[in-house]
């Protein structure tokens, strides 16, 4: 399976952040077996990526690898949309429901 | 957290805008952010862009665009016209853009809790590069249409907003309205985001356009109340007219210049004001372009510079009456002391008609100005339309200290009052009028000065004559009545000798 590349924009160390990370990091080990490479950017220290990058809200997790590339906004708290959104194929082994992470 | 002045009152930040900051009274409140409403088409971009042109080019302070609605790409284009190189400032680093305009190629989802970290992070970044004093987003609607109209965008608009205070920048954001005449804004934004409401209309009126803009509310501090019409011109793009601002600082003088024509000076008791408005009013072929000839002639004689713009006639015609009654136009055109433009009051509106002869006048310097006539320009606009243009110049050309004749045609050949003269009489300081006169089966004419404000003139009714050396004026008309009401009644030499035998006879008239 091809290595699957990620970029995250945060804003700062906030609880949300931290839940977008903890959010996309066990999706990652769920459906792509860790198989992945994550960037994460907070836009207080570089905003000068999310002008690039034309982030307006974060957190936005933009999948650059494989292409097409795309740009899922919000938490990731909803895994279903996360996974449909990302294109990324669930492994065929029985998987936890999609839930809030504790 | 705001900017006051050692007395407490808000600073204003002139914007620029030619007009706004008269209406303003000096600018928009510094260090806040002023919400810009309005229709679809009603400027707002316009007026957005052209807030930061003018303190790149007037002020020198570097501003931030956010857009979420246009790219940059289409922004630059559409503003060239204006004479925004905005390219060009971004390439000295005084205009940045904050682009977040929708990427179609890239439609988000959206999957939990978000909030506008990001585009704050990047509008503070590109403040703070560019050492911006300026901030101008366009517009919300856009932000709504793409985020829903969730507590989530209030709460970050309203954050955006907090932050700009903090950086001291000074702030428009663009709303759209729904309707000219109703609620503020579509997503009832000022609300929550703006102490400071400024509406922008473009409203349809007797089938004319007409843009107005409103300062609907500063807090804390003074503007003026109303609408205010404004144009949009190439080269310049938003300009107010501010008309009631303007009457205010009207002075006069008693300095008395020539009509051009000796008799009508003495019985307008020695000649026009140097700074009063004429209004010549006559059926067609009385003699009202002859009298604007004069005028004219009459300053080259003094050695001053006349305009004359005329909506009527053509310039060879013009050229060509004025030869007739010995006045040389051409000579006078040469030696620079006279200007003459031509043009049909159709191309263009009433408030564009306004500057562009305010730009001439300005640009020209003359002493005497003559408007042949203003009936014509009634056409093209609405009543109050209309008058406001005749106050926007009438008091622009006081405030230069300078001579106005404008004529009005009456619609009927005898007697009759015009329709423009109705609406601005009470604008012009002297009212002289040009009237058919039946007399014995032949058709004469008459003059008189109806009004002549802050002086005494002559109350007669006097005969005239036309030909090679122009403006023949003679003896009042002694057994005549009722020549301005348009029925000329003819009375008995008897009881005339009557009457003057009561009244001593003032001084002998010339012919």
């Amino acid at each position: 399976m091809q290595k699957h590349l990620f970029k995250l924009y945060v804003t700062g160390q906030t609880p949300r952040s931290e839940r977008a990370i903890a959010n996309l990091r066990r999706i990652c080990r769920e459906a792509l077996n860790d198989n992945y490479e994550l960037v994460i950017i907070d836009v207080l220290e570089q905003p000068h990526l999310a002008e690039a990058d034309r982030v307006m809200v974060t957190p936005t997790l933009i999948k650059q690898v494989p292409p097409p590339s795309r740009r899922v906004l919000g938490d990731l708290s909803d895994t279903g949309r996360v996974l449909a959104e990302l294109r990324v194929q669930p492994p065929p082994a029985p998987s936890p429901p999609a839930g809030e992470e504790p | 957290m705001t900017d006051h002045t050692a007395d407490g009152a808000i600073e204003r930040l002139p914007t620029g805008i030619p007009g706004f900051d008269l209406i303003a009274h000096g600018g928009l409140p510094r260090g806040r952010t002023t919400l810009v409403a309005g229709t679809a088409g009603s400027a707002k971009t316009v007026f957005a862009a052209q807030f930061l042109a003018e303190g790149i080019t007037s002020g020198d302070e570097c501003g931030v665009f956010v857009t979420f609605e246009e790219s940059p790409g289409d922004i630059r284009g559409n503003v060239r016209g204006f004479g925004w190189d905005i390219e060009q400032w971004e390439a000295a680093g005084k205009w940045a853009f904050v682009d977040a305009s929708p990427q179609p190629e890239e439609e988000a989802i959206v999957t939990g809790e978000y909030d506008m970290g990001a585009l704050l992070a990047r509008i503070e970044h590109a403040v703070q590069v560019a050492n911006a004093r300026r901030v101008a987003m366009d517009s919300l609607g856009a932000v709504f249409a793409r985020f829903g109209e969730s507590t989530v965008v209030r709460r970050e608009l309203f954050r955006i907003v907090s932050a700009l205070k903090k950086l001291g920048v000074t702030a428009v954001m663009t709303v759209e309205r729904t309707q000219e005449y109703g609620e503020i804004s579509r997503h009832a934004v000022e609300e929550f985001v703006a102490d400071n409401v400024v509406i922008l209309r473009n409203v349809l009126e007797d089938e004319k356009r007409r843009r107005t803009v409103e300062i609907l509310k500063f807090r804390g501090t003074s503007h003026q109340k109303g609408e205010f019409p404004f144009t949009i011109l190439p080269g310049a793009g938003i300009t107010i007219l501010p008309l009631s601002a303007m009457e205010l600082t009207q002075r006069s003088s008693d300095v008395r210049i020539t009509s051009g024509n000796a008799v009508l000076d003495e019985m307008c008791g020695g000649g026009f004001f140097r700074d009063s408005i004429i209004l010549v009013s006559g059926a067609t072929g009385t003699g009202k372009t002859l009298m604007v000839t004069q005028f004219m002639a009459g300053g080259f004689a003094a050695d001053e510079r006349c305009l004359l713009f005329a909506f009527e006639e053509s310039r060879e015609q013009l050229f060509r009456n004025a030869q007739g009654w010995g006045i040389d136009f051409e000579g006078m055109e040469r030696d620079d002391k006279l200007r003459v433009v031509c043009e049909y009051p159709e191309i263009a509106g009433l408030e564009d008609h306004l500057v562009r002869m305010k730009a001439l006048i300005r640009e020209f310097r003359p002493h005497r100005v003559a408007v042949d006539s203003l009936s014509a320009l009634e056409r093209v606009a609405t009543i109050k339309g209309f008058r406001e243009f005749v106050i926007g110049l009438t008091s622009f050309m006081k405030e230069q200290e300078m001579a106005g004749l404008f004529t009005a045609t009456t619609p009927t050949l005898m007697g009759g009052e015009s329709v423009t003269e109705a609406h601005i009489s009470s604008i012009t300081d002297s009212i002289i009028l040009l009237r058919y006169v039946e007399m014995f089966g032949e058709m004469r004419r008459g003059v008189t000065v109806l009004k002549m404000r802050g002086s005494k003139h002559d109350k007669d009714i006097r005969e005239f004559t036309i030909d090679g050396r122009g403006m023949g004026i003679g003896k009042p008309f002694r057994n005549v009545v009722g020549i301005l009401s348009g029925r000329p009644t003819h009375v008995g030499s008897a009881e005339l000798d009557r009457i003057a035998g009561l009244f001593a006879e003032g001084s002998a008239r010339e012919d």
